[in-house]
């Protein structure tokens, strides 16, 4: 987890808040340090993370989590962190007939209807422990990322329907919270993505939009984050807070400024 | 990193530089080996592979696109498991000619190919493919372009000591291939021995469409899904990923060439209509990402970005890919007159480079990027105005 992302965002993995949905944007750019910041964070904060990983392989997110300060693979081995990796997953959905329903199997079918075998696989990845005492402190789930999920055949709608039954079950009745990553495409007309992209926006209590910088490439500015927070049980008329920072992104960390406060032009 | 000199003269070093490394740097790159498989303690053989060379910046296992200029501007070269997207020029001119780049530098290292292709018998590619350059050629040609000179090749051979003169243009031997990254002369083809030595595959979709299928047909069109089963079929019985128990694990690396995917003559409708079959391009390379990432091989597709009427098929084809190219030559438009790009043949764009293993990546300064094809060399280089 990034340090200054923390105190932007105000809060510490002691400190975290429960039954939350955020929502992580990116346009014009790469935001996954978003994800991996978030995933180090709930590893840290002790919680029970259920990550769907669709876009890279594990040992991506492993070695990039080893320079934030966690360890995922012994995150796996203790049971605090079930992963799903896509990718390899998928090899094995598509080209081998599953005995049983495998959480990506809309991949094999031409016409699938919803995600409910993912859904169902996030709820036995993040049910509460028998034992009765909590080992840990709140179940999240992470998601890496939903846009992917219109690529490979489904619709916006059963995107939206997966994230609702999630936010039912983690974050309401379990008292978790979920971070999802969506892609902004700009200004292609990708409809389906907008549907998504705005529905999960009302939804959520948090956006972290990370965007290019309008001006274009810089080597000192990698681009522009604004965070958002919102309410949205509430009604509209009280205003949401919004914050704007610049950032670059280094080897271990992310540096956080104010706009035209970079290091590289004071 | 990227200044490693991928030229005649710096070349040897760099080729001693990975044998030396594979003993020496067991241990350091033994944790970040490429991402081939679960267990760690490959990784160490994994590194003298001929024709690959560990990242400076990751560790991670990196081929040559067989084009040093740009090998040099995605942070070294390709990294294994990994696709490159090339996005075509508009008639197919230079995306061709990096894709025989592509499958000539794997024949100089001795890699196993796979062809694909619903245009030309991958056996016709094969035999186009450009001869690789020498190191006296190479010195030569750096010479003559440094001058900038019009003589003829007669006159510069005088500039070399009389004794050289004696000696035979052309090695007759075989290349040697510890270098990373070749140059290839496009007048000449690759001998056919070399051809005939290398291991390859081809797959031309008009001769297998008759075939049945395996799988039960999901959204992918047909063309898709028998490509994606030639591809895991190849990958599992050669031991490329290491789950066949009958195979020993391979150490070389499968190049997989597909070309013009998207067009219709793989069957796909995108570029015909707005509203074709949206899906079944991205799931096909999802899956195949999935295949490439679990295995030892790198892949080059060349695409036809230009005839794809859906315009949101195209972010998603490119957040898809790890590594995008897109080319765009001067032909026929009316930049071929303008005279600021007089001295090209088109522009180059490098729209996205992966994060691999990292938060941050290679990425060059420059932008402004240009090509020139010369009688012998295929250059990139900032656009000077």
């Amino acid at each position: 987890m990034f340090p200054e992302l923390n105190n932007l965002l105000n809060t510490t993995p002691d400190r975290a808040e429960q039954g939350k949905l955020t929502l992580l944007c990116d346009a014009n750019t790469d935001g996954s340090f978003l994800v991996h910041h978030f995933l180090s964070f709930y590893l840290k904060a002790n919680c029970k993370v259920c990550f769907v990983a669709l876009i890279q392989s594990f040992s991506h997110y492993n070695i990039v989590g080893q320079k934030l300060g966690v360890s995922l693979t012994v995150a796996r081995e203790c049971g605090q962190l079930v992963f799903l990796e896509g990718l390899k997953s998928s090899v094995d959905v598509f080209f081998r007939a599953q005995a049983e329903p495998h959480p990506l199997q809309f991949l094999r079918e031409a016409n699938a209807e919803n995600l409910q075998p993912l859904y169902e696989f996030v709820r036995e990845a993040l049910k509460p422990v028998d034992d009765g005492e909590a080992a840990w402190r709140c179940p999240v789930l992470l998601v890496d990322d939903l846009s992917v999920l219109l690529s490979l055949g489904m619709g916006a709608v059963a995107v939206l329907d997966f994230i609702h039954y999630c936010r039912a079950t983690v974050c309401w009745e379990r008292k978790g919270n979920i971070v999802a990553l969506v892609h902004d495409s700009g200004d292609t007309e990708d409809e389906e993505n907008n549907i998504l992209l705005n529905g999960l926006s009302h939804q959520s209590h948090l956006i972290l939009r990370a965007e290019g910088l309008a001006t274009g490439f810089c080597r000192d500015v990698h681009g522009q984050l604004r965070i958002l927070w919102r309410t949205p049980s509430q009604p509209t008329t009280q205003r949401d807070w919004s914050l704007t920072y610049q950032y670059k992104i280094q080897d271990k960390s992310v540096s956080f400024f104010a706009k035209g406060m970079s290091p590289a032009v004071l | 990193m990227a200044a490693v000199a991928t030229c005649g003269t710096g070349a040897g070093s760099t080729g001693s530089m990975v044998a030396a490394g594979s003993k020496n740097n067991v241990t350091s790159f033994q944790r970040r080996g490429p991402r081939a498989s679960g267990s760690d303690s490959s990784y160490s053989r994994l590194v003298s592979i001929a024709g690959t060379r560990p990242s400076v910046r990751n560790g991670q296992l990196l081929v040559s696109t067989g084009l040093p200029a740009l090998d040099q501007l995605l942070g070294g070269g390709l990294a294994v498991g990994t696709v490159l997207l090339i996005e075509e020029d508009k008639y197919n001119i230079y995306s061709s000619l990096l894709f025989k780049y592509f499958l000539a530098e794997g024949i100089i290292n001795g890699h196993t190919l796979l062809v694909a292709s619903a245009k030309e018998d991958p056996a016709d590619i094969l035999q186009e493919l450009p001869a690789p350059l020498l190191d006296d050629n190479v010195k030569k040609d750096f010479d003559e372009d440094a001058c900038n000179h019009k003589t003829a090749e007669s006159n510069i051979k005088m500039k070399i000591a009389w004794r050289y003169q004696l000696l035979p243009k052309m090695e007759a031997g075989p290349v040697s291939s510890s270098r990373f990254g070749h140059y290839y002369d496009v007048s000449k083809k690759m001998p056919q021995e070399l051809i005939e030595a290398s291991k390859w595959h081809g797959f031309f979709f008009p001769e297998k469409s008759s075939s049945t299928l395996n799988i039960e047909p999901c959204s992918l069109t047909h063309g898709y899904i028998k490509l994606l089963q030639f591809i895991q079929n190849i990958i599992y019985e050669e031991g490329f990923d290491g789950s066949n128990p009958q195979v020993k694990k391979q150490k070389n690396i499968l190049r997989i060439g597909i070309q013009n995917l998207g067009s219709p003559l793989w069957g796909d409708d995108l570029c015909c209509t707005e509203n074709g079959n949206s899906r079944s391009l991205t799931k096909f390379l999802y899956v195949l990402r999935g295949l490439l990432r679990t295995s030892l091989s790198a892949c080059m597709i060349t695409m036809p970005t230009h005839l794809i009427q859906n315009k949101a098929i195209i972010s998603r084809v490119t957040n898809l890919s790890d590594t995008v190219v897109g080319l765009e030559s001067f032909i026929g438009s009316e930049r071929e007159t303008n005279p600021l790009y007089k001295d090209y043949h088109g522009l180059i764009h490098i729209r996205q480079i992966p994060r691999l293993n990292n938060l941050i990546y290679d990425v060059s300064d420059v932008k402004d990027l240009a090509f020139k094809l010369k009688r012998k060399l295929f250059t990139i280089e900032r656009r000077v105005e």
